[in-house]
């Protein structure tokens, strides 16, 4: 073998240390499995030392990080299962299947906890759309997650898309999947009884998708398109045919232990659920049904042929398995059996093809704890002098400008072509602060946002993580939900380069700090490294998935006007901060400047007194003050309202900035007239400024600041640009 | 009285079906899996949405031949109710038990969205608790919603006042915007809108019982 572990991605001090484990050279069966069981993807070697940093622990927490999902408790017997996944690289090079498997991957951790999945959503990153390159790849991720999400039936009700430059060449596209189980029910992949019989179920082996964890951990250049055979297949209907299967086998007391084979496939199936129980495993190769023939055992223990899983059986009810699974027409092959001596031995022909011990690919596996260096253009970014930004003349251009930008127009386009109400759960559908999914037969419902502003994480990596996870949880707040966890998706460049090491570190801080001031545990996630694009990397992007609450589904909250002559409040600091807002990319084609400050104290005061005024009834409506400040919040209630209003500001700070600043901690709500004063007086308990600006009238927004009139715009005319901003992207040549 | 929800591998809007009639309309209702071949015992039959066998060929193609549909045949000759949606729309056209066929949507993606209908026909035992011309709110959850007819049926629909419910707006290429058509006989129905999904107030919309509801007065009358 001439060096051949290199071009499999591993290291020469990892190859000597495989060679001092195994206490010889490796075959290229074993080669293989290390390289992908040892990559970034499956090891997170380069990740894992920081990720202790989060916090994992909560009262409610059934099942932190380490297994297929998190898991946590909602009372009534019930537990949520989170987690979130990204399909960055092959996504970047085969859209469409990246895409789709990337959903299907998602989906099979959720009910390989024992969950029904409930809910999926979809944080998304793309270039500018001004290119065929970047249209195509938009096209085809929507189509990829709408076709597998539709067919399995489970709804799409959210997630976020954010359009930067530094995304074109290496798209995101992160899933989450979210499903429901009762507390006595949960799976998990821990193997255990000797002579129990592993089994393969779902679909055939194939060749497609063989060394898929190495490829998602390297960087993209020109030379990745031929990588395209790395990226798998997708097949919906076999996963769901699976998912009602492995469903129906959870009802009998069959199951000792499972797990999904995802990424690296067989080998880290079996390696995992071995290691996890401290026990060993045989496989014979000869008994795996395949897709094709001629396959070596390096082939099939690579292979991440998708929609199948691996289970360990009761001794003696493998008849029960092959019953259930024939009925859905699908294959369950006994295929091996645990072992006392935690070696992973893989058998074909009669012959000994592979024999390492399972926890040398997991537990083993290399850590590396990189050097870091502030990156030399950080500071110089976050440089911004705002006399250099001259207020524009015409405000009503601006603020349509402002609402039609990518970013903050309207998502219809694409969730439009998501099935975001099947199963009849979806209270609130996607384009609200929060989806809201109801749990029938209770009065429960789960709140679910994602959330990620990599612009801020780029100017400031620490605070815009902070960012990112309050706002999310903001989000959760505004619909009446208690946030309750979170599954993080970290997305950044080659974790080799000092600069990107620093990013990455102060993301996981600024999550970890936010994360225990709310006393919200991470308890599942995904780190994607390696996202850039001819040596460019993308905007650090720590995509937060998180799910809140709702005890009583009848009180929750929407951000649209409900009633005229309603009275508009904004709760919360305006500190006039334009730094890396919307505003300035929009109209001033700049990105830079702080990002706005946070202060998590005042975040967590902010929120409960939303969740209070929501509980008690009080508000007729509220939404969180985001991207494009009070004038984009604005705006998006009054058209979901179908509502005008008219406001007056008294302001110290420029007209154009007391609009669009994006301060955090601040939301828009309206409050009937008579319910005003007791609305202030709780914000005043609870420490947070509540300022009267307007009330709900008309059709139009009219806004004047200290007097003189800024914005007078049909509602109409907004909308217009609102909704049809992407459409219009998307279609035009 | 009894409604039966027939399970194709590949249904997924069946739970949607299950809860619009346990509890939306207060009924009793099952599940059915494809492979049964009896279906005597239930008085309303529902196909639901969802991609039988992936739809991978054409929507309902293969789920024609699943054993259940026999049985499907024989209650609607003796005139039970049956009502398919979206995919059970789809498994009808191809089963020869509906005229036409429904193609791609004309934007060729997939469309979610809640849209107007506007009733056409009042006199089906779907829609008594509908006027002619009432405008009324249903999900579409479809990507071959498209439906099509040639000219010489069409007529015939017309003659027959088979067409029940046309989109107010052109949403998928839809001949004549139509959403639903029924048998001559007057006893299938199929649609691609989905009135299971518009039963429960909490969800917004509950114009859905309008035609789940009548098939349960039209029952107790009697039926056809």
């Amino acid at each position: 073998m001439n060096k051949i572990w290199r071009e499999l991605g591993l290291t020469d001090e990892e190859y000597e240390k495989i060679i001092s484990i195994l206490g010889r050279e490796p075959n290229i069966t074993e080669l293989g499995m290390y390289s992908v069981m040892w990559s970034e993807h499956c090891s997170y070697k380069n990740s894992k030392p920081l990720l202790k940093y989060l916090p994992t622990k909560g009262e409610r927490v059934i099942q932190g990080p380490g297994e297929n999902a998190g898991v946590l408790d909602i009372g009534d017997n019930l537990a949520v299962v989170m987690k979130i996944e990204s399909h960055n690289h092959p996504s970047a090079i085969e859209p469409y299947q990246g895409a789709a498997t990337g959903v299907g991957g998602i989906i099979r951790d959720i009910f390989t906890m024992g969950a029904r999945p409930i809910a999926l959503l979809d944080s998304l990153r793309f270039g500018i759309p001004d290119d065929k390159r970047t249209k195509y790849l938009i096209e085809n991720v929507v189509a990829g997650i709408a076709d597998y999400g539709n067919c399995i039936g489970i709804p799409t009700v959210g997630g976020d898309t954010y359009f930067e430059e530094s995304y074109k060449g290496n798209p995101l596209v992160n899933a989450m999947c979210v499903g429901i189980v009762e507390k006595d029910k949960i799976k998990k992949g821990i193997a255990k009884g000797i002579g129990n019989p592993v089994m393969v179920v779902g679909a055939t082996t194939g060749r497609d998708g063989i060394g898929g964890a190495s490829f998602a951990s390297q960087e993209l250049s020109e030379e990745s398109e031929e990588k395209r055979p790395s990226v798998q297949v997708g097949d919906p209907f076999m996963e769901k045919l699976l998912l009602e299967a492995c469903l129906e086998l959870f009802e009998t007391d069959a199951v000792v232990a499972i797990q999904d084979m995802g990424a690296a496939g067989l080998t880290s199936s079996s390696c995992e659920m071995a290691s996890r129980g401290g026990v060993g495993m045989e496989i014979d190769l000869d008994k795996v049904p395949l897709r094709e023939e001629g396959m070596t055992p390096y082939e099939i223990m690579l292979s991440e042929s998708q929609e199948r899983m691996l289970v360990v059986v009761k001794k003696g009810k493998e008849e029960d398995v092959q019953k259930i699974f024939k009925k859905w027409g699908l294959n369950a092959a006994t295929i091996g059996k645990i072992t006392d001596d935690g070696m992973i031995r893989v058998i074909k022909d009669g012959k000994i093809v592979a024999e390492v011990p399972a926890k040398s690919l997991t537990e083993d596996a290399p850590q590396y704890v990189r050097e870091e260096e502030v990156p030399k253009w950080q500071e110089e970014v976050k440089k911004l002098d705002i006399n250099e930004v001259k207020p524009p003349e015409d405000m009503n251009k601006v603020l349509k400008d402002v609402i039609s930008s990518l970013n903050i127009a309207s998502k219809e386009w694409i969730y439009s072509q998501y099935d975001y109400m099947v199963r009849t759960d979806t209270v609130i559908t996607p384009g609200m602060d929060a989806a809201v999914v109801r749990i029938k037969g209770t009065r429960k419902a789960i709140a679910l946002t994602t959330d990620c502003n990599g612009r801020y994480c780029y100017l400031d990596p620490y605070i815009g993580s902070q960012i990112a996870v309050a706002e999310a949880a903001r989000n959760l707040c505004m619909v009446g939900a208690k946030p309750i966890g979170v599954t993080d998706c970290l997305n950044f460049g080659n974790p080799e380069k000092k600069e990107i090491y620093w990013q990455l570190k102060n993301s996981i801080f600024g999550i970890a700090k936010a994360c225990e001031t709310f006393q919200i545990p991470v308890v599942s996630g995904n780190v994607s490294l390696y996202n850039e694009n001819e040596g460019e990397a993308i905007y650090p992007t720590p995509v937060i998935g998180m799910a809140g609450l709702i005890e009583d589904v009848s009180k929750i909250c929407t951000m649209d006007f409900k009633k005229e002559r309603d009275v508009i409040i904004i709760l919360g600091e305006n500190k006039g901060e334009i730094g890396g807002s919307e505003y300035l990319k929009v109209c001033f084609g700049m990105v830079k400047g702080q990002p706005p400050q946070i202060d998590l104290e005042k975040e967590k005061r902010l929120q409960e007194l939303v969740l209070k005024l929501i509980d008690e009834g009080l508000i007729n409506s509220s939404h969180d003050i985001s991207e494009g400040g009070f004038a984009a919040a604005l705006v998006e209630s009054a058209i979901s309202g179908k509502k005008g209003a008219k406001i007056s500001l008294q302001t110290s700070l420029r007209a154009d900035i007391e609009l669009f600043s994006e301060s955090q901690s601040r939301a828009l709500i309206t409050v009937s007239p008579e319910k005003v004063d007791e609305v202030l007086k709780i914000a005043y308990e609870h420490q947070v400024p509540a300022q009267k600006v307007g009330v709900v009238e008309g059709k139009d927004i009219v806004i004047d600041v200290n007097g003189k009139r800024i914005i007078d715009l049909p509602l109409e005319v907004l909308e217009e640009s609102w909704r049809g901003r992407i459409k219009w992207e998307m279609e035009r040549n | 009285m009894k409604f039966a929800v027939i399970v194709f591998p590949g249904s997924n809007c069946d739970v949607d079906c299950y809860y619009a009639v346990k509890d939306g309309l207060g009924e009793e209702v099952e599940y059915v899996w494809h492979q049964e071949k009896n279906l005597s015992k239930y008085d309303v039959i529902m196909l639901p949405g969802g991609f039988s066998y992936g739809d991978y060929l054409r929507a309902g193609a293969i789920a024609r031949f699943s054993p259940v549909m026999e049985a499907v045949r024989e209650e609607a000759e003796k005139g039970k109710f049956i009502i398919g949606i979206c995919n059970g729309f789809q498994i009808l056209t191809e089963a020869g038990l509906l005229p036409g066929a429904l193609r791609k949507n004309e934007g060729l993606k997939f469309i979610c969205k809640t849209v107007s209908i506007i009733v056409e026909n009042d006199e089906t035992p779907f829609t008594t608790r509908l006027k002619k011309g009432q405008e009324i709110l249903l999900p579409i959850a479809h990507g071959e919603g498209n439906y099509y007819v040639d000219d010489k049926t069409l007529k015939e629909l017309k003659e027959n006042n088979q067409i029940v419910f046309r989109y107010k707006e052109n949403i998928n290429g839809s001949v004549e915007r139509i959403a639903g058509v029924i048998n001559k006989k007057g006893n299938v129905l199929g649609m691609m809108p989905h009135p299971e999904r518009a039963y429960d107030s909490l969800l917004g919309n509950t114009d859905g019982l309008y035609i789940l509801g009548s098939i349960v007065d039209n029952f107790v009358k009697g039926g056809v």
